[in-house]
């Protein structure tokens, strides 16, 4: 196995020390040993079926809705075990925009209202100005100010999207993962959840796993090489800054993957 | 070389010729499976109709405000109206209502939400479960008036209630639970889990997914149960017959005996020679369950407006 333990002149912000997952008994994912630095964008990349989704959900503990998962090693979020926090506070912490754009059945205001309010917000002056301030965090606002009271499922597939981002923006997380944002988006829409990416990188730190490589090279500063054989069990082959994995990857089955050559 | 091309364009000739040959038996066919689905659906819309038609053309010729005021005389003769047995029926729905929505929401809640991730590390609950499930299909499946029976039996007389809207009421409720509970449970299925992930990872407790995500995107599946089981009390009669009594006064309390405007019609229809009563009852039966049927959808799509993914 490669080097894993790169030392970023960032400040690490999430970090697993040999991160094993099982489902059952089978091995999903292998000993996976990352420090991810705050407020940069980290994508994670490799082939289907290589854990990536799974270790990604590692951070806000998404998997303990799988019945039958155990992991060994830790994981840890600015020094803390993530299994050690509660979880609900964990997840106001650790925000999530899924593949598929899944904005509930409600109003765009009380679809970026809903964290806030299951957290035990009241003031609606407050809850005004968070709603506010997310969907402009979002690069919504100016689309959608004049009807916040309509179905956010009127909405395209691309601003459904981003009002799952500003869902997420809106409990005030530190980290935003992201599983395949833009997988069922069209080239313009990818592109301004792209745009918006980079902006939120300033504020937060952001984790994202894509399949395109065009993506990761985009929008990322760090890359993270997921790889998996026969055995189906994912682990970490390389990670290093995005340029680095790009022009000099370390290892072969790096250089096979971003030049195409599998997956 | 030249010679393999020619035989290849002939072949793709006689392809090219076949297709179109079967291209009409093909459409042929299509045509004659589309007429006979159309004829399918014309004649069910029409049987429905006439059943509907000559009720309502037979029924509303005794139907004035005085039949629906007064109440029925009793006796023989079948005279009088149907006034305190429409009341009665509301009271009845109304009742059963009460009993059976928390129960069966209650019930399937769990199931869905709750006792499968239990299930998984439990055996005794994951039997617990597959029991309780088994029992609820072979409930739908009972014979009405087995529930009635059981009312008669157990409320009626081992309780005292006696012939009551109580009794009548709970014994309804027995009928129901399993349509509530079945239909919402396949709402709840319904549900994406991609919203069930979305809720909780904004921090959202399991319980405020459920009511504030779940339950709001469930709801037209759970209230088409609830119609369909407002549907069934309306047109039992076995059931009310055995627990209900059949007083035709005015209920003044759930401790009362009553007659519901089905009940009524089957008094009517078997004991008394006023067979124009019993089908203006059947006009008016069929107009309340039209009702209650659009009242209930309405308050449906209040509840559920955005649902629909418009205004």
């Amino acid at each position: 196995m490669t080097d894993h333990d790169l030392e970023t002149p960032f400040k690490t912000k999430l970090e697993t020390k040999d991160y094993s997952l099982y489902y059952g008994k089978f091995k999903a994912l292998n000993e996976i040993s990352i420090k991810i630095p705050e407020k940069q964008v980290t994508a994670l990349i490799g082939p289907s079926g290589c854990g990536k989704s799974t270790f990604l959900r590692t951070f806000n503990r998404m998997n303990d809705l799988i019945p039958g998962v155990s992991v060994t090693g830790s994981a840890l979020m600015d020094g803390m075990d993530i299994f050690g926090l509660d979880v609900v506070n964990l997840r106001q912490n650790v925000g999530m925009v899924f593949q598929k754009p899944n904005p509930f059945p409600k109003s765009i205001f009380d679809n970026v209202a809903y964290g806030p309010r299951v957290n035990g917000l009241r003031d609606r002056e407050r809850i005004h100005e968070i709603v506010e301030r997310s969907l402009r965090g979002a690069a919504l606002w100016d689309e959608v100010k004049d009807d916040l009271n309509k179905s956010g499922l009127a909405l395209s597939g691309g601003q459904q999207q981003r009002l799952c981002i500003a869902r997420a923006l809106a409990v005030q997380p530190t980290v935003i993962l992201m599983d395949e944002p833009a997988a069922s988006l069209d080239p313009i829409a990818t592109l301004r959840i792209e745009e918006l990416i980079h902006r939120l990188a300033e504020n937060y730190t952001i984790v994202i796993v894509t399949h395109n490589m065009q993506q990761a090279g985009r929008v990322s500063d760090y890359t993270a090489f997921f790889y998996t054989d026969e055995t189906r069990t994912g682990q970490l082959v390389e990670f290093d800054r995005t340029h680095v994995i790009f022009t000099r990857p370390k290892d072969p089955r790096t250089e096979q993957y971003i030049t195409g050559r599998f997956g | 070389m030249a010679q393999v091309s020619s035989s290849l364009k002939s072949e793709n000739d006689a392809m090219r010729l076949r297709r179109a040959d079967n291209l009409k038996a093909r459409k042929l066919n299509q045509n004659i499976w589309y007429v006979l689905l159309w004829i399918g659906s014309l004649v069910t819309v029409a049987i429905l109709l006439a059943v509907i038609g000559y009720v309502m053309a037979e029924g509303l010729k005794v139907v004035n405000w005085e039949f629906l005021t007064t109440p029925p005389r009793g006796g023989l003769s079948g005279e009088g109206g149907i006034s305190t047995t429409i009341v009665t029926t509301l009271y009845l729905v109304g009742l059963t209502l009460v009993f059976a929505t928390p129960l069966g929401l209650g019930a399937a809640i769990f199931l869905v939400e709750y006792a499968g991730d239990q299930s998984i590390n439990n055996k005794f609950i994951a039997g617990l479960i597959q029991f309780a499930h088994f029992g609820v299909e072979t409930l739908a499946g009972i014979p009405s008036i087995i529930f009635g029976l059981f009312g008669y039996a157990l409320f009626v007389s081992t309780l005292s209630l006696g012939w009551s809207l109580l009794s009548a009421s709970l014994a309804g409720a027995c009928l129901i639970l399993p349509t509530i509970i079945r239909t919402t449970e396949e709402a709840l299925l319904t549900v994406p889990r991609d919203l069930r992930q979305g809720s909780l990872a904004l921090g959202a407790t399991k319980w405020q997914t459920l009511t504030k995500v779940v339950l709001p995107a469930a709801m037209p599946g759970i209230v088409t149960g609830v119609i369909l089981s407002v549907g069934r009390i309306i047109s039992e009669t076995a059931v009310f017959f055995v627990t209900l009594g059949g007083s035709y006064r005015m209920p003044t309390s759930i401790m009362d005996s009553g007659r519901t405007m089905a009940l009524h019609l089957y008094y009517l229809a078997m004991d008394t020679r006023a067979f124009d009563k019993a089908m203006g009852t059947a006009a008016i039966l069929i107009i309340t369950i039209i009702i209650i049927n659009l009242v209930i959808d309405q308050i449906s799509r209040r509840l559920t407006r955005g649902v629909r993914g418009m205004q």
